[in-house]
């Protein structure tokens, strides 16, 4: 038999068992992966991971567990200074005005926001006419760089600006709103501005989390849309709300930028926060005092992450 | 009817607030197209002092693109700043690029030894503040001298783990039989990241750099600790000696940094908005799905 035919009757019996090969073969190919596959398939998820894991733990991880043991030495003599970095922060003043005035603008500003988002974006969700404009609209912000924010509101808020020429037309004397207490409401109306769309946008996720049917069929048993509201959505949304403020609590912190911009190293004492602090310690270059309270602050946050982690993990 | 009326002071309000929000562009945009006398004059109160209020009008008495022009080609530092944002926003990207992708494709899809530990790890660096990871910051930058570099700002940028996060989510959605299927056809497992998962999750990696693209543009607080050289300095920190004279110059400095945000907001919103709900109905639908 010549070398042809043999490839040609190879060919049909291929042909006429095909799909029994195919079978076959992935058959054993499931086996394969099934019996031996677990492990040595997931050493490839390591291998994806472990180039950025590497980055992760060079320039955030290993620097900040040197960190935590600065926190317990004493930088001139490097000498182990037990509690006294963080007994020295704590005592220290400014930190205490800080940390007050940082949980204040926390307490403030995080309800608003999330009562605020939440009441726009149940309408938002039943899908009003023209309902992505409103959205985009509300978003917005998160792309204004502060600095231009700033622009508007030097003019606004000086001392001879917009607001103060309008109170003047109604004869009523104005302040220099940034450099006084006031300068602290500036600061919670410029949060809940910019994180509103974000806020709008994570609610109207967990609002299209609850079933239609739930809905339907009050309205069917005669509810109204106040008592839908208050007896159905808000207790379906506990954990989107928790969720929600955790995340509005840690983007707070990010409003330092807007502080600075318009009052600079040392503001009015209402919104001196422990970024301002932070960064004055940075200039001065203030190791001790730095790392103890970079451990401080970074334990307060971990362990809202971790109440973050456990509820969005589902177990 | 009165559902309806309802209705129609529900818009008024929206528009608004939408309104309100959307202000500081038009504001930018009124102030950059006004002639240098009429922005001069209208805000001489507020950096020069004297007598009266600041005044203002919703659009230029003569609008003139005379700022516009002298910011251009009379500021020269401006267009180094501009540069370095660029230079600083698209390595940035591109090396989250280059390592997150992976990574998210990785902690998505397989279940390695510390793979929930680690994962903590990553969600708990993507919630720290700058202000908290400075000290930390400065002291690997000053190890490795990079301070007063570009690679001061990059290679922290490029390991920071929130677009791995949220890449992370929208891999996750992809059902697991279609990877099954891809591998009884025989494809590896990196074959199966490039031609499955890359393809799949597209969504989730332009929602990330939409994402990121805006914190970097945006940067502030790393540039202000780590660069001291101001011809390194990005355009967030561009902030000139503002007097009357030069307030419209400002403001059309304003509005060029304005301009490439707005441009991947409206290109990317809806990208935006899938990448922000990641945090929420992703994450609690999929977790726990694939347990083996």
């Amino acid at each position: 038999m010549s070398f042809c035919a043999v490839r040609k009757c190879v060919r049909k019996m291929i042909m006429k068992y095909e799909m029994e090969i195919k079978k076959m073969v992935s058959l054993y190919y499931f086996r394969l992966s099934a019996a031996r596959g677990g492990r040595s398939r997931d050493r490839w998820g390591l291998a994806f991971v472990l180039p950025s894991l590497a980055g992760v733990l060079a320039f955030y991880v290993l620097p900040y567990l040197d960190v935590i043991r600065r926190a317990f030495v004493r930088t001139m003599t490097g000498e182990f200074a037990g509690l006294s970095n963080f007994r020295q922060v704590l005592g220290n003043p400014a930190f205490c005005l800080a940390a007050a005035n940082t949980a204040r603008m926390m307490g403030v500003s995080v309800p608003i926001l999330v009562v605020c988002s939440l009441m726009l974006a149940v309408p938002l969700q039943k899908g009003i006419q023209g309902g992505t404009w409103y959205k985009s609209g509300l978003l917005i912000p998160m792309a204004i760089p502060a600095a231009s924010v700033v622009l508007l509101w030097q003019c606004i808020f000086a001392r001879q600006g917009f607001l103060n020429g309008l109170l003047h037309l109604f004869g009523i004397p104005g302040t220099d709103w940034m450099n006084t207490g006031y300068a602290f409401a500036i600061l919670v109306f410029s949060y809940v501005w910019k994180n509103l769309g974000y806020s709008v946008i994570l609610w109207i996720a967990a609002l299209e989390g609850i079933p239609a049917e739930i809905h339907e069929a009050a309205r069917i048993d005669g509810a109204g849309e106040w008592v839908i509201f208050f007896r159905i959505t808000v207790p379906n949304l506990f954990s989107a709300f928790f969720t929600i403020t955790v995340l509005s609590l840690i983007n707070s912190f990010k409003v330092f930028r807007e502080a600075y911009l318009v009052a600079g190293d040392y503001p009015d004492e209402s919104i001196y926060m422990l970024q301002h602090l932070f960064n004055n310690w940075y200039r001065n270059l203030d190791v001790d005092k730095m790392a103890a309270g970079a451990v401080l602050s970074g334990a307060v946050l971990l362990a809202l992450v971790s109440l973050f982690w456990k509820r969005w993990e589902g177990k | 009817m009165r559902f309806k009326k309802g209705h129609v002071i529900l818009r008024v309000f929206l528009g608004v607030l939408a309104f309100v929000c959307c202000y500081p562009i038009i504001f930018l945009l009124t102030g950059a197209f006004m002639g240098q006398g009429e922005a001069a004059e209208n805000l001489r109160p507020v950096f020069a002092g004297g007598e009266g209020f600041a005044a203002w009008s919703l659009i230029p008495f003569q609008p003139t693109f005379r700022s516009c022009v002298e910011l251009i080609f009379d500021t020269p530092d401006f267009f180094v700043m501009f540069w370095n944002s660029m230079k600083i926003t698209g390595g940035i990207l591109a090396g989250q690029a280059l390592f997150g992708i992976p990574a998210a494709w990785g902690f998505a899809r397989y279940r390695f030894r510390f793979h929930r530990g680690l994962f903590f790890l990553y969600i708990a660096m993507m919630m720290m503040p700058f202000q908290v990871m400075m000290l930390s910051d400065y002291l690997v930058i000053k190890q490795m001298n990079l301070m007063d570099t570009m690679g001061a700002i990059l290679l922290p940028g490029i390991f920071s783990t929130l677009p791995v996060f949220i890449i992370c989510q929208f891999f996750k959605e992809i059902p697991e039989e279609l990877l099954e299927a891809a591998r009884i056809d025989g494809a590896g497992e990196g074959d199966i990241f490039f031609r499955v998962g890359l393809p799949l999750g597209k969504a989730g990696i332009i929602s990330a750099m939409v994402l990121q693209f805006l914190e970097c543009w945006n940067m502030l607080e790393q540039p202000m600790a780590f660069f001291k050289t101001p011809s390194l300095w990005p355009l967030s920190m561009f902030q000139p000696q503002i007097t009357a004279e030069t307030a419209g110059t400002a403001f059309a400095a304003s509005v060029f940094a304005l301009l490439p945000a707005i441009w991947v907001f409206l290109a990317g919103h809806e990208f935006l908005e899938q990448g922000i709900q990641g945090y929420y109905s992703r994450g609690s639908a999929s977790a726990g799905r694939h347990t083996g």
